[in-house]
């Protein structure tokens, strides 16, 4: 891939080019077929193996789905809707996008894009975080999920919406405070402008699914390592003392980084912590984790990710404790 | 990356998704519900890649557009990335999560319920290992109320060194997969490997132990009798 990095454009002169990389690479890896199953026989390595595919198998239909919503707001939506549908004032655009977040449901890998696709449609950017934020975090699927996770504890549902909803809603004037323009730098997608508008549709899905589908590989990958070498006895000794519990499983939450659909049931099982701080694990996982920081990075630039994510993470373990002492 | 490139890659992925959601092995990773929602995502990605494909290669209108505006864009590299799940799936075909993850993870806590309705006819009845570790453990074994039961997990080793059965519980993804854990006691010894599956014929026992892991309550099952097996299509419980 370097080797085309910087070469004109002109494809006639070029001997090396991607498809040929492509071609080499494809074929190096059926030759290779046997020794590279050599190399995942081991326990810990198939373990790996199975979780950075499980990961990647379940947040394609996400992601997917959402850059197909992402190319219709890009291509088919007129940005005068957004004028229309937001209120005018970006502090009261913020909780009107987060309350628009709950209802839709989705996961955390769709609304990056659709996001970002927002951002470029003109859409404050203030009001597209918050509904970043909120869309993976208080669906109705997501509080339905905790309810059937926690049946003992149904007051855990309303601690989770409120403590999420008010994440998001002060990332969102937060931004309007504190952010730059010049932190989110979403990447250069080629002639949507002057093509067709079937040509446009495929262009951008085609440009975001190879984009973010690959930083999402990067966070599968993050994600399974961390599943495999941090054994569970570690987090047990945590659990004891009240203030480590809260940062363990806030941490934990970023490592795991576990669609926000399914992390109720990994919080409900992991028993011996308190509430508050499993209530600070579902309030972090669906706004700050491995995969969500390394797809943020590959739509809006590294200099958003680096101060937006700790920003959203100190927030949230804020929020949720906060939320969890008083309602818990 | 230049476009037709990125096409091929995500032909290879959308077929990768295609193959894995057309056969059982989307089984090993996701649960069973995902895939209609797979089958839609890898048509798509093959729709992108033709797509892609025609674009790049029909007669432009006019040929000054079509040259300058073609293949060195800052296209994403990162892109290439996705060669990797297309090895993991065509290629590799990891294994469902199994002993490895039963021997690191603690046992999935029993879950209480107010109420638990008689076990199904037949002898011995099928059970589930979460069913049946809750009714142990909650119920105090009063709803098996010594009847025959048959456990299916694979074997693995539990905190005394004795066999242990126990089957990975998914809620969304084998990311999120947790072991159930069932102590075997009594019965013939069983002299299978560890990650080997079995079926196990036995009756309630009311012996209990902690996992060293998590110090959740074990359930016994004081085994009759015991099978290797194949491994069955759904692993995941």
């Amino acid at each position: 891939m370097t080797l085309v990095k910087d070469r004109p454009a002109d494809p006639r002169h070029r001997v090396i080019g991607s498809v040929e990389v492509l071609a080499a690479v494809l074929i190096l890896l059926v030759i290779l077929r046997g020794p590279l199953s050599g190399v995942v026989s081991g326990a810990r390595m198939q373990t790996w193996t199975t979780v950075f595919v499980s990961v990647l198998v379940q947040a394609v239909p996400f992601l997917v789905f959402g850059v197909l919503l992402s190319a219709v707001i890009a291509v088919f939506v007129p940005s005068s809707f957004w004028a229309r549908a937001l209120p005018s004032r970006p502090a009261l655009a913020v909780p009107a996008a987060s309350l628009a977040g709950v209802v839709l449901p989705g996961c955390e890998c769709g609304s990056v894009p659709v996001a970002g696709s927002l951002i470029r449609r003109g859409v404050t950017p203030a009001a597209a975080l918050a509904f970043l934020l909120a869309a993976p975090a208080i669906n109705p699927i997501v509080l339905t999920a905790t309810a059937v996770a926690f049946p003992g504890n149904p007051e855990m549902v309303a601690a989770r919406a409120v403590a999420s909803l008010a994440v998001a809603v002060l990332m969102g004037w937060l931004w309007l405070r504190l952010g730059r323009a010049d932190w989110i730098r979403l990447p250069h997608r080629p002639d949507l402008d002057r093509a067709s508008k079937g040509e446009a549709f495929w262009s951008a899905v085609r440009h975001d699914v190879v984009h973010a589908g690959g930083f999402l590989v990067l966070g599968a990958a993050a994600a399974a390592t961390i599943n495999v070498l941090v054994p569970e006895a570690w987090l047990q000794t945590l659990a004891a003392n009240p203030a480590l519990s809260v940062l363990a499983l806030a941490v934990l939450a970023v490592l795991l980084s576990i669609c926000s659909e399914a992390d109720a049931f990994v919080a409900a099982s992991l028993s011996q912590f308190s509430l508050t701080s499993r209530l600070v694990f579902l309030v972090v996982g669906p706004m700050v984790d491995l995969k969500l920081i390394a797809m943020q990075t590959g739509v809006f630039g590294r200099a958003f990710a680096s101060r937006f994510a700790p920003a959203t993470f100190a927030l949230a373990v804020v929020a949720g404790t906060l939320t969890g002492l008083v309602l818990l | 990356m230049n476009r037709q490139a990125q096409a091929v890659v995500l032909l290879l992925f959308g077929g990768a998704v295609l193959k894995a959601s057309l056969t059982d092995l989307h089984l090993r990773y996701v649960k069973e519900g995902l895939r209609p929602f797979l089958l839609l995502t890898g048509a798509i990605l093959v729709l992108t890649a033709l797509f892609t494909l025609w674009y790049e290669y029909r007669p432009r209108r006019t040929a000054a557009a079509g040259d300058d505006h073609d293949h060195a864009h800052h296209e994403p590299r990162v892109g290439w990335l996705l060669l990797l799940p297309v090895i993991g799936l065509l290629l590799v075909a990891p294994p469902a999560l199994g002993a490895f993850t039963a021997d690191q993870s603690g046992t999935l806590p029993a879950a209480a319920e107010s109420d638990y309705g008689p076990l199904p006819e037949g002898d011995p009845v099928p059970v589930g290992l979460l069913d049946y570790a809750s009714r142990s453990i909650y119920d105090d074994g009063r709803s098996l109320g010594g009847r025959r039961v048959k456990l299916t997990g694979f074997l693995s080793t539990g905190p005394d060194g004795g066999p242990m059965l126990a089957r990975i519980v998914v809620s969304c993804c084998a990311a999120d997969g947790r072991p159930i854990k069932v102590g075997l006691s009594g019965g013939p010894v069983i002299d299978v490997p560890a990650g080997q599956w079995v079926e196990v014929v036995g009756r309630h026992s009311a012996q209990r132990a902690k996992d060293p892991v998590n110090q959740a309550d074990i359930s016994y099952l004081e085994v009759d009798e015991w099978q290797p097996i194949r491994a069955p299509k759904q692993q995941y419980e």
